[in-house]
């Protein structure tokens, strides 16, 4: 039983599962001398217990994934509401669009709270008033400083959903989610347009250097999300996503490992990235941001 | 790690320790063998020589997303390339954006599908047509990205979920894809009518994107392959609670 191809076989699958483990090296080296190294690594066991401890945490249960992204919708769906009432859409056409999108906020989380409760689970809740919602003192006065936190919140969102994909495979659930992250990118867009900018993540955006475009946390990751409106379990934090200016897709240098070499901004601007739960709900984005 | 350790016949074995390891060595070989098999697979020309059948399973997959960033990445180089008058500079601008991506799209595909590029995926004379386009000007520009994108964007929902475990690789490339895909078509039908990006053409009342099955989609790119004729079999690794997705339409 070769151990190195099991592990090089499972990096096929899983492209983190090298960081898992602390390192190769680590692995070999916590296990002492030479001869305890290849009994133990030849025998079944050993290996059952590492990965036991190298995927523990990894997983949350549906309802918990889906109380997450409830979680999302309810503040984005607060956010709007707080646009539309603050006064300051210049527009008719603006009016539309940010009534447009809070209509679908709205409908994702009539969506989400539906599906939750179908599945057995307990619904985190919201008001404009109580539980999940936008912190009131977050919100900004002018109306630049609001679009701008719109295409922060919808960037995170399809960033956000994309983290947590892999945990709904072989669920019905996973199509809903997809549909439901290819509108929120679509708002995005939109925003994006609203304020001058491309409609994709560029590095040449105004708030490229936002949180919500790099990775990584600034708190102590937790397991577990308590909010006023409900509490859910998330895996455990592990190491910072990569961030939206990212070129290296399937462990490939896309700029240089194709046919033809690219320019940088373009493959990063090709693929949108995925943030883990811990560093959505973390203070330096929407964890921030909630009441 | 592998399937034949769970068979029944195999349970019922008592084996040694001795045995064990080199029944684990043996599925594993067995293993790694179907895969080989199943990454060795092209498109099979049947008896009519224009007829092009995806393979079957995830394989098929990365050949059907890299036909829409084909079709795709065709159409943006020749406006890039030649602009109609009425194009404004912002315009063009998107579309060279767009190109980008789609090329990056293709090509990364094009590495998955056959990582050596030792064998053309295609005849050499297959290509996406562009004669059914009006690219002479910004309305047929923006009617023929319209599209592209809103069938792309309406694709990818369908077929992310049919990736299994041993393409989850290849599933976390398309999800990043994914929503690049849902900017530009969000950004094109913007440009075509300002305030649709996300309209009830689009997006249900539920909130969820309209989504079209594989065979809807190249139903609607058919007349755009000419003279070759492609079909997809629908995969064969469908979620269990999932049943139909893709083949409900075909």
């Amino acid at each position: 039983m070769n151990f190195f191809q099991i592990i090089d076989q499972l990096a096929a699958v899983d492209p983190d599962v090298l960081d898992r483990f602390d390192s190769r090296r680590a692995v070999f080296s916590s296990l002492g001398s030479a001869a305890k190294r290849s009994a133990l690594a030849a025998t079944p066991l050993f290996l059952g217990a590492l990965f036991q401890k190298a995927y523990a945490g990894t997983k949350s249960t549906p309802v918990d994934v889906l109380n997450y992204a409830l979680t999302l919708e309810l503040l984005e769906a607060d956010f709007y509401r707080l646009f539309l009432a603050a006064g300051t859409l210049p527009n008719a056409a603006a009016t539309a669009a940010i009534t447009q999108i809070k209509k679908h906020e709205d409908a994702h989380v009539a969506l989400l709270t539906r599906t939750i409760q179908a599945a057995g689970g307990t619904p985190v809740t919201g008001t404009a008033t109580s539980g999940i919602r936008f912190k009131p003192s977050a919100f900004p006065s002018t109306y630049a400083g609001q679009l701008q936190v719109a295409q922060l919140l919808e960037d995170t969102g399809v960033r956000a959903y994309k983290g947590r994909a892999a945990e709904l495979v072989g669920t019905t659930l996973l199509t809903t989610a997809l549909q439901i992250h290819s509108v929120e990118a679509r708002h995005a867009a939109h925003i994006r347009v609203m304020r001058g900018q491309r409609p994709w993540v560029s590095n040449t955006d105004d708030v490229a250097t936002n949180p919500t475009y790099t990775s990584g946390v600034t708190g102590t990751p937790s397991t577990q999300v308590t909010t006023p409106g409900g509490a859910f379990g998330i895996p455990a934090y592990t190491k910072a996503s990569p961030a939206e200016n990212n070129t290296i897709q399937v462990n490939l240098p896309l700029t240089t490992a194709l046919a033809t070499t690219y320019d940088a901004a373009d493959v990063a601007a090709a693929f949108d990235e995925y943030l883990q739960p811990a560093e959505v709900v973390d203070a330096s984005r929407a964890g921030g941001l909630l009441a | 790690m592998s399937d034949q350790s769970h068979l029944p016949a195999w349970r019922e074995q008592s084996l040694g320790r001795r045995l064990f390891l080199q029944v684990s060595a043996a599925s594993a070989a067995s293993a790694a063998l179907v895969v080989a098999g199943c990454s060795s697979s092209t498109p099979t020309p049947a008896a009519d020589t224009n007829q092009i059948a995806l393979p079957q399973g995830n394989k098929g997959l990365l050949y059907y997303a890299y036909l829409l960033a084909l079709a795709k990445s065709t159409t943006y180089q020749k406006v890039v390339d030649s602009p109609p008058g009425d194009l404004p500079a912002a315009e063009r601008a998107i579309f060279a954006d767009m190109r980008d991506h789609e090329v990056v799209h293709r090509e990364t595909l094009k590495y998955l599908i056959d990582p050596t590029r030792a064998t053309a995926l295609f005849p050499a004379d297959f290509a996406f047509s562009l004669t059914r386009f009006t690219l002479t000007s910004r309305a047929g520009v923006l009617a023929a990205a319209l599209q592209l994108e809103d069938l792309a964007a309406a694709a990818y929902p369908v077929i992310l979920p049919f990736f299994n475990s041993t393409n989850a690789y290849a599933r976390a490339l398309l999800l990043k894809m994914s929503t690049v895909l849902a900017r530009h078509a969000a950004t094109v039908r913007d440009l075509l009518t300002p305030g649709s990006f996300a309209n009830g053409t689009v997006v249900d009342a539920s909130g969820q994107l309209i989504t079209k099955t594989p065979t809807e989609v190249l139903t609607a790119l058919a007349p755009f392959w000419t003279p070759y004729v492609l079909s997809i079999t629908c995969p064969d690794t469908s979620p269990s609670s999932d049943p139909g997705l893709c083949t409900a339409n075909g």
